[in-house]
């Protein structure tokens, strides 16, 4: 089984150098796009991959690019990319980052060459240390072999690439809201129309892209669209990297087939519940998804399928909800994180975020009573998408809506002991 | 007020971006990394040299979780209370951090040395729980392992 993504990755060892990436071919994407590719060329064939958003939206990265006006007076351009991983429970983006930054400085190249950006920022959260280092060094490599800079391998073509680090909030993930982060301001979502791709960064067309997606480029027009498709095992396309982490034996990470089933991520490679530990539920792809349960086990992991079930695939990577962690306070958890990273902008989210968290604290803690459910139930709908200026408080109610689905006996046993039954 | 130094490194800063105001995160950033937080002079000092209002970029200043409006003291933990580390116990290591140094979430110790804070998921999900002390993240997190840990930082 190919493993393009992560072939080169060893997290125990140093990631490969400019000059290792390249005798390892990985910059030979780079050379065919800008010596023998038109950028309409590379767009169409990144549409043809059928490469959807890694970053948890899934949109078709290839049409993404393809809205980008292409004549000269649109210019400066930029390219975006989203490292600012804050999604609880998702540590993929960091793995690429810190363990193959080469590959994602060439999949930049040939984003930036497919919209005709010569400026390309790397938004990444503060956290991230490490990957900062190895970016860094990167960086300087490409600049170094002449990779970035000016008359790119004799193209004609330009591209300098910055690093800008973040200084935290989750809402900074949003597409306008790292935008507006970028430009100094408070990280609040824009208004949309006007869509980045039209009126972006400091009002000039702009695409953003997730870690995993852009890693992928150079991989696509190296080999194709018909070899990406058929690494997935629902014909999407593309490999996925799933990982899970909470109460299993082995938590961590894996590059499989777009498509692998639930169980076979939960059961083969996270080795099952951790002994003593039984499965009750868990989160597909992060935070603001709805919960899967039992039934939902042999899903494929692909965007629609998950979709069928009620979720999303989000980030890919899962949260297992153990049956000796208390379902409440699990949620509790997820919205008091939502709540606090609310960027206070519309009222629904800013005002009904903490109210969520306040009465999941009572319910939790005791002071629970029946109607509490009701206000819960109502407040997903106020929350729900269409009521709120972005998706951060529809995202905040996909696990509280679907918990009060599947473990509603366990908040009416809360309320009906005045207690925490896991306490 | 400020340095010569931090001076350069946000003049540096500013060449990333076309827009001087771009650099306002970045330059308060350098002036915390040099006095430990961002003080109201601080704050008037980033605005003066990027010509923007110090209400603008007291707008910025105070959005921004990792940016500091009061002093810390000379070491930050960062207990993650992400959803991955409160299912592997964090309220453990956060429960013996407040015994043992005395402080809640805010606070720092009378002598200075520790300020503890609660960040929201670090990203080490596959080895909760997790935290960090300055810029250096542990995982894996047990009170015995916390002892050591804390024990580096004076």
């Amino acid at each position: 089984m190919e493993k393009p993504l992560t072939q080169h990755i060893n997290p125990k060892s140093a990631p490969l150098t400019f000059k290792e990436y390249e005798k390892a071919g990985g910059y030979e994407g780079v050379r065919k796009a800008l010596k023998e590719m038109t950028p309409a060329e590379v767009t169409q064939l990144m549409k043809e991959s059928n490469l959807l958003g890694r970053g948890g939206a899934g949109f078709l990265t290839g049409l993404k690019w393809s809205f980008v006006p292409m004549d000269e007076a649109s210019k400066p351009k930029y390219l975006l990319c989203n490292a600012d991983e804050m999604e609880p429970g998702t540590f993929k983006d960091r793995y690429l980052l810190e363990g193959n930054p080469h590959q994602l400085i060439a999949g930049l190249i040939i984003a930036s060459y497919a919209i005709q950006a010569e400026t390309a920022y790397i938004f990444m959260r503060w956290a991230y240390k490490k990957a900062e280092k190895m970016i860094n060094k990167a960086l300087a490599e490409a600049y170094e072999a002449g990779i970035l800079g000016k008359n790119i391998l004799g193209s004609g073509f330009n591209l300098d690439i910055h690093l800008h680090m973040s200084a935290g909030r989750y809402i900074c993930g949003e597409e306008t809201a790292l935008i507006n982060s970028l430009e100094g301001r408070r990280a609040t979502p824009r208004t949309k129309p006007p869509f980045s791709v039209v009126s972006g960064l400091f009002g000039q067309p702009s695409v953003v892209n997730n870690v995993e997606t852009l890693s992928w480029a150079s991989h696509i027009v190296e080999k194709g669209a018909d070899w990406f498709k058929s690494l997935s095992a629902t014909g999407t396309g593309g490999t996925k990297l799933y990982g899970v982490s909470g109460r299993v034996k082995k938590p961590g990470l894996w590059e499989l087939p777009l498509g692998t089933t639930v169980r076979e991520i939960l059961e083969e490679h996270a080795g099952g519940m951790a002994e003593g530990y039984g499965f009750r539920g868990l989160l597909p792809g992060g935070a603001s998804t709805d919960f899967l349960v039992e039934e939902h086990l042999d899903i494929p992991m692909d965007f629609s399928t998950i979709a069928k079930a009620g979720s999303r695939m989000g980030t890919g990577t899962m949260i297992i909800l153990d049956d000796k962690t208390c379902p409440v306070a699990f949620i509790r958890n997820l919205e008091n994180f939502f709540a606090l990273e609310s960027c206070g902008w519309c009222t629904p989210c800013r005002e009904g975020l903490p109210w969520i968290e306040k009465i999941l604290g009572a319910i939790e803690e005791g002071r629970g009573r029946m109607e509490h459910l009701e206000i819960l139930q109502r407040q997903t709908k106020y929350l729900a998408p269409g009521h709120t200026f972005c998706a951060h408080a529809p995202g905040a109610a996909e696990p509280l809506q679907s918990g009060l689905k599947y473990f509603y006996d366990d908040f009416v046993k809360h309320i009906e002991q005045k207690k925490c039954p896991w306490r | 007020m400020l340095s010569e130094v931090e001076k350069k490194e946000i003049q540096e800063e500013m060449k990333m971006y076309p827009v001087a105001s771009a650099a306002c995160l970045s330059a308060l950033k350098i002036v915390q990394e040099h006095r430990g937080w961002v003080s109201d002079e601080g704050v008037k000092a980033v605005a003066g040299m990027l010509n923007m209002s110090n209400e603008e970029v007291e707008s910025v200043a105070t959005f921004y979780s990792r940016i500091y409006r009061k002093p810390v003291g000379r070491n930050v933990i960062l207990v993650c209370d992400g959803i991955s580390c409160m299912i592997m116990g964090h309220e453990n290591i956060y429960e013996h951090i407040k015994e043992k140094l005395g402080i809640s979430y805010g606070e720092t110790t009378s002598d200075d040395r520790f300020t503890v804070l609660p960040i929201s998921c670090l990203g080490d999900c596959d080895h909760a729980p997790s935290l960090m002390v300055n810029n250096d993240h542990y995982n894996e997190l047990t009170v015995e392992k916390l002892e050591a840990i804390l024990s580096q930082y004076k």
